[in-house]
């Protein structure tokens, strides 16, 4: 799960991380108000799960309350990688003295926590790792032990030369790992953490993702999701314990399995089609899945056809077969629709479909092929 | 001869007495695996079926019914720490079917099971079957056959799809190890390759990727550099979007990196045999036996 900056900033302020104040506007009046009661310039800063918003335009410089409000103007509404920006936090803009990256990321391939840090920062860390990767010094974790004093302050070294700095790098880069491990976080990143020409080492933006596993046990920060910033069809389909992500093509999948809905979306385009979604209805044969399942793929304008790709291993063909004649019972649907089903039961589940006048196949390909073909009939006509 | 589990295994179910675990549980036996205990704390003198002891723990089951597997059904919440109990009483194999297992949970427990020498398959995985002789997990035992072929994959009902698929063409199976779906792992495509290779009874792999990670990647210089068996690979997640989890945890492109492209290029360039489908699989393996 994405959580956004100013959400990122709440949990590492919670663990004692000097973080500059900030308020979420969602009206340019908001932030005017806002910026009155910092006084002084402000930064205007989009809220959407992207990065690259200072590029896009996303991040502003005001000067006074009635130039953040039109700064505000500009950024609500923006349109960042097919995100509309919906909030913006404005924050007092600080004196920068100098520019670092902190993060720490799950690596998937040590299997452990490890630390970045660069003392470039204010740019996008796989940017530095591709051209100038020296810059970085990286620190795996040991999740026995945690993240030792001398580890911090070692990465703190690689950032600042001086002592006093250092020292509050290292403390930070703790802090950090404290709300990374209490957030159930698979990515938390500073960046830019700054210098103020004061001598104080600041986090002025900051990033984190949470593992979607671990919610149940931190509510707090499940209670972050911003279901304003995903499409509504995708928020439905999670509540309804389903795994849906869409995508812009024809033909509209309903498959059990994760790597089969894959393989599926994979072989529409092989035959010349475009699949419409990613949909995963797990190894329920519930009717009512189906019929969520069904009334989400419906909804999106641009299906043309709907594909059924079922392997029956524990779930069992002939349940799967009464749940799309009872889903599309329950609701009216006007497209083709190809079903596959191979597996337990398959010889019933095929007679159950063809009473309810359905056609039904065996094989993956086949279904497919027929699938791509109903969705180009439909276009032609 | 097959991989990881054979005749010898002496199974426990960790939650036996939940309702996957039971099911399953009656699924094991029916195939004839050997299923010696089970654990549920609080259960512990019970018997499941009239015929499968209950523990409380699962040192019991290993002292008092020489255990040497697990198979893991509890919620995701307690699986960790049920990996923990099993690699701690002395078990040798552990397999984790838990879907939705904490990062955190699993980046802990991974250490201690390396340290106590057993081996982890999963979490997020259908378990694995040796045809024949003995499944220990959820995969459906009707749609194997013994014979040849080693087959390894992340996912679930792809992996039946593709197994199915071959035994439908006369290509049986050595074992069939489903290594799981999520982005920390206990036995990845490299450990179950080594495997393959050394078992006398494999004489082709079947190795079913996806997006994420680099795991594909490693496994095809694996191949390169020290495998003589013929591999034919496939990578579910074409027309993935980048950035976007598809269903799988551990499926999802991070920047440009754990594409399928670039896992199928990584497979042509260590002379692994690319299915373009899963209905591919059929004719290159058979080319190879």
């Amino acid at each position: 799960m994405n959580i956004h900056e100013y959400q990122a900033k709440e949990i590492l302020r919670a663990h004692g991380i000097p973080v500059p104040p900030g308020e979420v506007a969602t009206t340019p009046e908001d932030a005017e108000a806002i910026a009155a009661r910092f006084g002084g310039a402000v930064v205007v800063k989009a809220q959407v799960h992207a990065g690259g918003r200072g590029k896009a335009g996303g991040v502003k410089l005001a000067d006074d309350p009635a130039d953040a409000k039109a700064k505000a103007e500009a950024i609500l509404g923006l349109d960042i990688k097919g995100l509309i920006v919906e909030k913006v936090l404005v924050t007092p803009a600080e004196d920068i003295a100098s520019e670092a990256y902190v993060g720490i990321v799950m690596d998937r391939a040590t299997q452990s926590s490890v630390f970045m840090v660069s003392p470039e920062g204010g740019i996008d860390i796989e940017e530095v790792a591709a051209t100038n990767p020296d810059a970085i010094t990286r620190l795996s974790v040991d999740p026995r032990y945690g993240l030792l004093p001398h580890q911090a302050m070692g990465l703190a070294w690689a950032l600042y030369d001086d002592v006093k700095l250092a020292r509050q790098a290292a403390s930070i880069i703790t802090k950090l790992y404290e709300a990374y491990q209490a957030a159930g976080a698979t990515l938390a990143e500073i960046n830019p953490l700054i210098t103020t020409p004061e001598g104080e080492v600041k986090a002025i933006d900051a990033k984190m993702n949470i593992d979607d596993s671990v919610l149940f046990r931190v509510p707090e920060v499940a209670a972050m999701r911003d279901t304003s910033s995903e499409p509504p069809a995708e928020t439905k389909a999670r509540d309804a314990g389903l795994s849906y992500i869409k995508l812009d093509g024809q033909v509209g999948c309903v498959v059990n399995g994760a790597g089969l809905a894959m393989a599926t979306m994979d072989m529409v385009k092989y035959y010349g089609g475009e699949p419409a979604n990613f949909l995963d209805i797990g190894g329920s044969s519930n009717p009512d899945k189906v019929v969520t399942a069904l009334e989400i793929i419906t909804a999106d304008p641009r299906v043309k056809s709907i594909l059924f790709n079922i392997f029956g291993g524990i779930t069992r063909c002939d349940d799967v077969a009464n749940g799309i004649v009872e889903a599309t019972r329950r609701i009216d649907i006007d497209l083709p629709i190809a079903i596959r089903l191979t597996g337990t039961n398959e010889t019933e589940a095929i007679e159950i479909l063809n009473q309810a006048g359905f056609t039904a196949m065996t094989d993956m390909d086949e279904v497919v092929k027929a699938a791509v073909e109903l969705a180009k009939g439909d276009e032609s006509e | 001869m097959s991989v990881f589990i054979d005749g010898s295994t002496r199974l426990v179910v960790q939650g036996i007495t939940g309702r996957d675990g039971g099911f399953h549980t009656r699924q094991m036996i029916e195939y004839g695996t050997q299923v010696v205990a089970g654990v549920t704390p609080g259960k512990g003198g019970q018997l499941f079926d009239d015929s499968v002891p209950v523990f409380n723990t699962v040192v019991e089951a290993v002292e008092q019914h020489g255990a040497n597997t697990s198979v893991v059904y509890v919620p995701a919440a307690f699986a960790a720490d049920a990996v923990f109990e099993a690699a701690e009483a002395g078990i040798e194999l552990i397999v984790c079917i838990s879907e939705g297992v904490p990062v955190q949970d699993m980046m802990r427990a991974l250490p201690f099971v390396k340290e106590k020498g057993a081996r982890l398959i999963g979490p997020n995985c259908p378990g694995l079957i040796t045809p024949g002789v003995c499944k220990v997990g959820i995969l459906p035992g009707q749609i194997v056959m013994p014979g040849p072929v080693g087959v390894v994959s992340r996912s679930g009902t792809l992996t039946y799809e593709v197994i199915f698929q071959l035994t439908r063409a006369g290509l049986g199976q050595s074992t069939c190890v489903g290594i799981g779906g999520d982005p920390l792992i206990g036995t990845d495509f490299v450990d179950c390759l080594e495997a393959f290779e050394a078992d006398p009874q494999t004489r082709a792999v079947c190795m079913l990727g996806e997006i994420g990670g680099t795991d594909e990647q490693v496994a095809a210089e694996y191949v390169r550099d020290r495998m003589s068996k013929p591999v034919v690979g496939f990578i579910a997640g074409q027309t993935a979007p980048p950035g976007r989890r598809m269903g799988h945890a551990g499926a999802i492109i991070s920047g440009s990196e754990g594409t399928a492209a670039e896992k199928m290029r990584a497979f042509r360039d260590c002379g692994i045999a690319v299915a373009e489908r899963p209905a591919d699989f059929v004719e290159l393996v058979g080319a190879k036996l």
